[in-house]
């Protein structure tokens, strides 16, 4: 059976100046897989062996500190991600009804892709804008005071965005 | 005259950017435009204050949209209220601020966070050239006297002073010693240290200068939540800013001392929250707590001596050092010196951040300056200190805010998330949402809480569910001490806190729950029956049709009925009912 390292073909030139930033310095491999995940969007499994191998440690171990943080991803997000707050506050403000209509909608369980790989749904801790709750970001752009149709409505747009595009 | 808009992080997401940019497109060439920070006012966002040359308060405008802009511009050349008289934020709105006592939030929304001369004309690095001074300057040993003498205490929830921290870090030998803020502000529910950064950038920086010179650090490093990434552009921006004007770098303003800044962007982790977790993960490892001793101030960050406190705490420090130790300690209780600030948040009515002189009571924060449950609906409980803490129910209201009267009370102090519940909120719930969290976020190493918070969880899982078995609530409590009494670290010993403290003061919930196969809040969706009342139900039909599942059977201008056996519960009847009918039963 091949191996799902040598399967995966990710540039790895585009990691180099981080590599060469970063790679000397001491403790520094969670910027240099932060950087990584910015460049590639998430965490090709090559990628991970390529920083193993620079910054002379092992996969295992590299692999042990990203799967340790939520903020890193093992596949890959749509261009639209998704990231449903459910803090206490959002929680105590219905977060969940906002959860299940996204599913619904969009067909796709927390931590998934829709199958046209537009949307990526995380269900997240806590935002910190819970003034607004209940929020999600998607992307950048943040957005409070949400109920099931609102939250519909902005996925709508995404998509009717992206349909007028393509 | 000069209009300034309040952008933070919830500002924006409620507009502020297009109002902001709205303005820009019609400004006339006597007005100028600016950005502040945020002023915590966050259930009038977006917010717009005008001020004139002498920098005094006009106006405060509220719920701005980018189509007042036109309105608000005609203003400023002609000054009649009489256009705006709707924006203008209202007397009782505005009472919000003025119960308030800001220490560490004096700057928020006034000053603009990305101009090092606003920050200067508000007082910013005063404290700094203080300490500095060739002659009249503070020895490191006498900024840490100035510190005890105020009884500050760590703000991040543990309330350990402050002062002792330092003198420890100070006393440690070695010449190579950091310092460390902590912004992996993880709190579900607190949004205070994010709001600092936003808004103040400089009281930060300044605060922790402060903090290195005081232990001899040569090197200062933020570590920042990666969620936050405005607050990270800021203080970044900030950091450049200080350091071109000398206060960052070698030899700052002409003095001995020498100091440098960085910023590390964590990467979501609850338990970095914890000082040995958090240096952990500042050294490129998974964050797992270390044992304790060696304290941080003997051996943290590289193993040399380290001092980390939270955001608020610097926040607080170039204050006390210009006002003098005592001004600080003169306000709060015996035991809890200065003030605090709380995220305001839930079924409140105004909800945002707030800070307030330690002592006055829970009450007084959550009625009159929250003004009270949203809806007029009843006031439940109140949850403090987030996954570590607990919910204090209504006739402890009273109870003033203090670290040991908090605790008392089985909630704590906690970085100060606050959010508050109404009638509608299932407390057994909220103790499952809460080991959701910590269940989740144990790092593992410790087998009582590894294990211990699953099993917890489980066991609520299936109490809300309805599965709850006889012996429950028992298998519960045991539980909780196990855990507690069988963690390392602050994460595990604090995680049976929300279970036990709604355990203490909600248990006929937890046995309603149980026994009954009932959700007193009608919040549990599978303990939730709907119902139709005859006498209320004018037969209009519209449930019947809603219904997904045809469990609604009736005829036009009878009283409707809800099949038990079909009905999914999915509310959709309770949400479409014009007259009340539907029932949570």
């Amino acid at each position: 059976m091949e191996c799902a390292c040598t399967k995966q073909k990710s540039d790895l030139s585009l990691l180099a100046p981080v590599l060469a930033e970063y790679a000397s310095v001491r403790g520094s491999l969670i910027t240099i897989l932060q950087k990584a995940q910015e460049i590639y969007g998430w965490l090709p499994v090559d990628v991970i062996y390529h920083i193993a191998e620079q910054t002379g440690t092992t996969p295992a171990r590299v692999l042990g500190v990203a799967t340790f943080y939520t903020q890193f991803r093992f596949q890959p997000v749509g261009k639209y991600l998704i990231m449903l707050c459910d803090g206490t506050a959002c929680h105590v403000n219905g977060s969940a009804a906002i959860a299940a209509a996204l599913r619904e909608y969009l067909h796709v369980e927390n931590g998934g892709t829709t199958a046209d790989g537009l949307f990526s749904l995380s269900i997240v801790a806590c935002l910190g804008c819970c003034s607004l709750s209940p929020v999600m970001m998607v992307n950048e752009d943040t957005y409070g005071s949400l109920t099931p149709q609102s939250a519909l409505a902005i996925m709508k747009d995404i998509q009717a965005k992206e349909a007028a595009q393509a | 005259m000069r209009i300034a808009v309040g952008q933070g992080s919830c500002g924006i997401a409620a507009g502020a950017a297009k109002v902001c940019a709205a303005l820009q497109e019609q400004l006339p060439p006597n007005v100028k435009l600016g950005t502040v920070g945020c002023i915590g006012m966050c259930w009038l966002e977006p917010i717009v204050d005008i001020y004139d040359d002498d920098n005094t308060l006009l106006h405060r405008l509220v719920r701005v949209r980018p189509e007042d802009a036109a309105r608000i511009l005609k203003w400023t050349q002609d000054g009649e209220d009489f256009n705006i008289m709707d924006l203008i934020i209202g007397k009782d709105d505005a009472q919000f601020l003025t119960q308030q006592t800001r220490i560490a939030l004096r700057n928020c929304g006034l000053i603009d966070p990305e101009s090092i001369e606003s920050a200067l004309a508000a007082g910013g690095y005063s404290a700094v050239g203080r300490i500095l001074s060739a002659d009249s300057g503070m020895t490191p040993e006498e900024v840490i006297e100035c510190i005890k003498v105020s009884g500050l205490a760590g703000r991040g929830g543990a309330g350990f002073p402050t002062w002792f921290k330092w003198n420890a870090a100070r006393q440690s030998p070695g010449n190579e010693k950091y310092l460390i803020c902590n912004a992996d502000e993880g709190d579900p529910g607190a949004f205070m240290d994010r709001a600092v950064i936003e808004s103040d950038p400089h009281t930060l920086i300044e605060g922790m200068l402060i903090g290195a010179y005081a232990i001899g650090a040569q090197e200062a490093i933020v570590y920042v939540r990666a969620e936050y990434p405005l607050a990270i552009r800021r203080l970044e921006h900030a950091i450049e800013e200080a350091r071109a004007a000398g206060y960052i770098g070698k030899n700052i303003m002409g003095s001995d001392f020498s100091c440098e800044f960085r910023i590390k962007a964590g990467a979501g982790a609850f338990v970095c929250g914890e000082e040995t977790a958090l240096i952990e993960s500042l050294q490129g490892q998974r964050g797992m707590p270390r044992l304790k001793p060696p304290f941080p101030a003997e051996a943290g960050y590289w193993n040399q001596p380290s001092n980390i406190n939270n955001v608020e705490t610097f926040a607080n420090v170039a204050w006390i050092i210009n006002n003098g130790g005592e001004a600080f300690a003169a306000m709060g209780t015996a035991d809890s010196k200065g003030t605090k600030v709380f995220a305001l948040t839930g079924k409140i009515r105004r909800g945002g951040l707030v800070e307030i002189p330690m002592g006055m009571t829970l009450r007084q924060v959550i009625f009159d300056i929250g003004g009270g449950i949203r809806d007029g609906k009843a006031f439940k409980a109140v949850q403090m200190g987030g996954p570590s803490g607990g919910c204090i129910p209504a006739e402890l209201l009273d109870t003033v805010i203090d670290y040991k009267k908090l605790a008392a009370t089985g909630a704590i102090m906690g970085s100060g998330g606050m959010v508050v519940m109404d009638a509608d909120t299932c407390m057994v719930s909220m103790a499952k949402f809460f080991l959701d969290f910590t269940a989740k976020e144990s790092c593992g190493k410790c087998v009582h809480c590894r294990i211990g918070t699953k099993r917890l969880q489980e066991i609520l899982t299936r109490i809300v569910e309805g599965n709850g078995r006889a012996g429950d609530i028992e298998l519960l409590e045991e539980l909780c001490l196990a855990v507690r009494d069988g963690a390392l670290c602050g994460l595990g010993q604090t995680a049976p806190n929300p279970v036990l403290s709604t355990l203490r003061y909600f248990r006929d919930e937890f046995e309603a729950h149980i026994r009954d196969k009932q959700c007193p809040a009608h919040s549990c969706t599978a303990l939730l029956r709907y119902g139709i009342d005859a006498d209320t139900c004018r037969g209009c039909t519209l449930c019947a049709k809603k219904c997904p599942v045809s469990a609604i059977s009736g005829t036009a201008k009878n009283a409707h009925r809800i099949d038990p056996d079909i009905c999914v519960r999915c509310g959709a009847c309770y949400a479409v009912c014009k007259f009340g009918a539907v029932r949570k039963l």
